[in-house]
């Protein structure tokens, strides 16, 4: 693999100085298009690495890199625009502004990323799209957010994670929040606008049954160093 | 967008943000209403004799003149003689002149011989004019004229008798020549409403028996002979003066201090009148600096209601980060926040300020004989405001600052 999306490079973080919980990355890399797993059991730092990868943290040392652009020597203001152009995020739970409607969740990046909403003619227009492909009712593009169901909600995130056609897709237990018929269903219409939109993912779950929908599985241990 | 989602944000807690706005609205009127009356009641002060260029009296202060000519409070230390107001009265600049005597009273109120100019002249408010309510100007000797606070305290009416006292609260009475009420003059606000008041002539009446302050032995004349008498007064105890031309006031009235014959004092009124207010307002800055802390402390409640809310809007917090939004836009969501409370609080206070004063102005008006007049809001209230919404926004940064750390720390996890 020649071009990488994601690249770390002796990667470490730790809370604070006192906390026991210190991450040590020697290597990781993530190819464009690829579609990678996260494995680990809760409490291993999949989040913490989440959060470094988009910028939310800074490493303690070593480098970060997203599209060959390290991102770790940015300033937060350069890393906050960084993530909003190239990084379409997708939460366990709760990824929507409860108050405003599914359309104005859908095209909120756009707001905040120039290049992103350059991709889309007529924001409206494409957030209904989407949620079309995402088979959510028609009816709910004006509805509050805070009224759909969880599997609606989380469908709504991926649609939001998707406008604008954002090179990397983080989702952080998307599914954790949904029954196995729902999961099946929300993680075969992910794939597919995944699959059309040619971006890279990243997806973190403790559920090793998911693995096939997947070009390469990751177990957290695997790439950790441990250091006491 | 933005201010379409802190809108929709600010919708979706509507009864919290309401009650908030309800609050702060509340502590706004309080002060605003604080301030309106303050300022209503030094118009209606400063206004309480208009139109009078000079107040003539024997030598003293500017503020005890004033208090015992126009407020009928203490009393004057000398009169001046009917020889030095012709005098006076005699020179060129002087349009038109009220000679006024003080010193008797009936129960609480002061009487005051006058004649009938004091009626055309007298004006309160810019130019209003005293006007009989009820019943005519003195036409008989023993006629008086009561104002309408008089009438409404002690019951009077139209030919109720009336005994004067001599002097204040004395036990001599000149009982031997009862007066009776001729007419009661509508309410002006202004001590005039507490006046008893007779002519001159009357008050002379009433002394052809007494000589320097006592009554003489003996010596009864009887209301036949005295009507019959020349009642032409030899004492006054002030004058209220209109002058031709504004230009001549510092002019006579230098001539009136100078003056050899007699030692005599003239203020102008509306000097006078800004000197005692000035003394008179230490309450009103008090119940200002009330309002402002109460103005203060609904600015902490507000801060401390952002405050709670975070909690519970951490989670939109890190919603925001992951859409691209900078700390530092979190900060301003909440400060935005804090503008459109204040905003808000600020229209309904002032809603609610013409409504209160829409309802309470003839209460105020017949009760303390204040005006507060229902107007536009001033420049003032404007500069108020503006100072308010920047103090909100100012105080919001606390909880707004505390956002922009946990948004900063918590990064993608998920804290409810
Ligand atoms: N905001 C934070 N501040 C301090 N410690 C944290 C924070 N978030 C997570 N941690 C700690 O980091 C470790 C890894 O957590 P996390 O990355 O959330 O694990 P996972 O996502 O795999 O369940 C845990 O020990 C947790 O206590
Ligand atoms: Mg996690």
């Amino acid at each position: 693999m020649n071009e990488e999306t994601i690249c770390l490079d002796s990667v470490r973080f730790y809370w604070s100085k006192k906390s026991d919980f210190k991450l040590h990355i020697p290597k990781l890399n993530i190819g464009k298009g690829e579609k990678v797993l996260l494995l680990g059991e809760s409490g291993s730092g999949k989040t913490t690495l989440l959060s470094l990868i988009c910028g939310f943290l800074s490493p303690i040392s070593g480098d970060i890199y997203l599209n060959e652009q390290k991102t770790n020597n940015l300033t937060a203001n350069k890393r906050d625009q960084y993530r909003s152009d190239n990084i379409g995020i997708i939460f366990q739970q709760f990824n929507l502004l409860p108050y405003a409607s599914v359309i104005d969740n859908i095209i909120l990046p756009l707001y905040f990323s120039k290049i992103r909403a350059s991709r889309v003619l007529n924001q409206r227009d494409v957030a209904i799209s989407i949620c079309k492909s995402l088979r959510l009712p028609d009816s709910i593009k004006d509805v509050q957010a805070s009224k759909l169901s969880v599997g609606q909600q989380q469908r709504v995130a991926v649609a939001r994670a998707l406008i604008g056609n954002p090179s990397l897709i983080i989702a952080d237990e998307p599914t954790s929040a949904l029954d196995t018929d729902t999961q099946k269903n929300f993680l075969d219409l992910m794939f597919k606008q995944i699959e059309e939109n040619k971006s890279t993912l990243l997806m973190v779950s403790h559920d090793r049954s998911l693995s096939n929908y997947f070009d390469r599985i990751i177990d957290i241990n695997d790439i950790l160093v441990r250091e006491d | 967008m933005l201010l379409k989602l802190t809108i929709s944000s600010l919708y979706a807690r509507l009864l919290t943000v309401s009650m908030t706005v309800f609050a702060i609205s509340l502590s706004l009127m309080l002060y605003l209403s604080v301030e309106k009356l303050r300022a209503s009641a030094y118009t209606s002060f400063t206004n309480t004799i208009s139109q009078t260029d000079l107040i003539v009296g024997s030598r003293t202060g500017s503020v005890q003149l004033l208090l015992y000519s126009v407020f009928r409070i203490g009393n004057a230390t000398n009169n001046i003689t009917w020889e030095s107001y012709e005098d006076i009265i005699k020179r060129d600049e002087v349009d038109w002149s009220v000679p006024i005597s003080l010193g008797d009273s009936h129960k609480e109120f002061r009487v005051m011989g006058t004649n009938e100019d004091f009626f055309k002249r007298y004006k309160y408010r810019g130019d209003q004019s005293l006007k009989i309510e009820n019943g005519k100007y003195f036409s008989d000797l023993y006629d008086v004229v009561i104002g309408s606070g008089v009438a409404e305290k002690l019951g009077y009416n139209i030919n109720t008798p009336i005994i004067v006292s001599h002097g204040l609260r004395s036990f001599t009475e000149h009982d031997d020549q009862p007066f009776k009420v001729s007419g009661i003059l509508a309410k002006t606000g202004t001590p005039v409403d507490n006046t008893i008041i007779v002519s001159l002539e009357a008050i002379e009446a009433i002394h052809i028996d007494w000589s320097s302050g006592a009554k003489i032995p003996g010596q009864e004349t009887p209301v036949e002979q005295i009507r019959r008498m020349d009642l032409a007064p030899s004492n006054i105890t002030a004058v209220l003066i209109g002058v031709n031309s504004k230009l001549q006031i510092f002019q006579l009235q230098r001539w009136i201090n100078e003056y050899s014959e007699e030692a005599l004092s003239s203020i102008l009124p509306g000097v006078a009148l800004q000197e005692l207010w000035r003394i008179v307002s230490i309450v009103e800055n008090l119940l200002l600096g009330i309002s402002m802390v109460v103005i203060f402390t609904t600015l902490i409640g507000m801060a401390a209601i952002i405050f709670s809310s975070l909690s519970e809007r951490r989670r939109e917090m890190a919603i925001w980060r992951a859409m691209g939004a900078s700390p530092k836009i979190v900060i301003g969501l909440l400060m935005l926040e804090a503008f459109i409370i204040s905003s808000l609080s600020v229209m309904v206070s002032t809603f609610l300020l013409f409504i209160l004063l829409y309802i309470l102005q003839p209460w105020i008006d017949s009760t303390y004989g204040i005006l507060v007049t229902i107007e536009m809001l001033s420049l003032k209230d404007i500069y108020i405001f503006i100072l308010f919404i920047l103090s909100a926004m100012l105080v919001s940064l606390i909880p707004a600052i505390r956002a922009y750390w946990f948004s900063i720390n918590d990064g993608m996890t998920i804290k409810i």
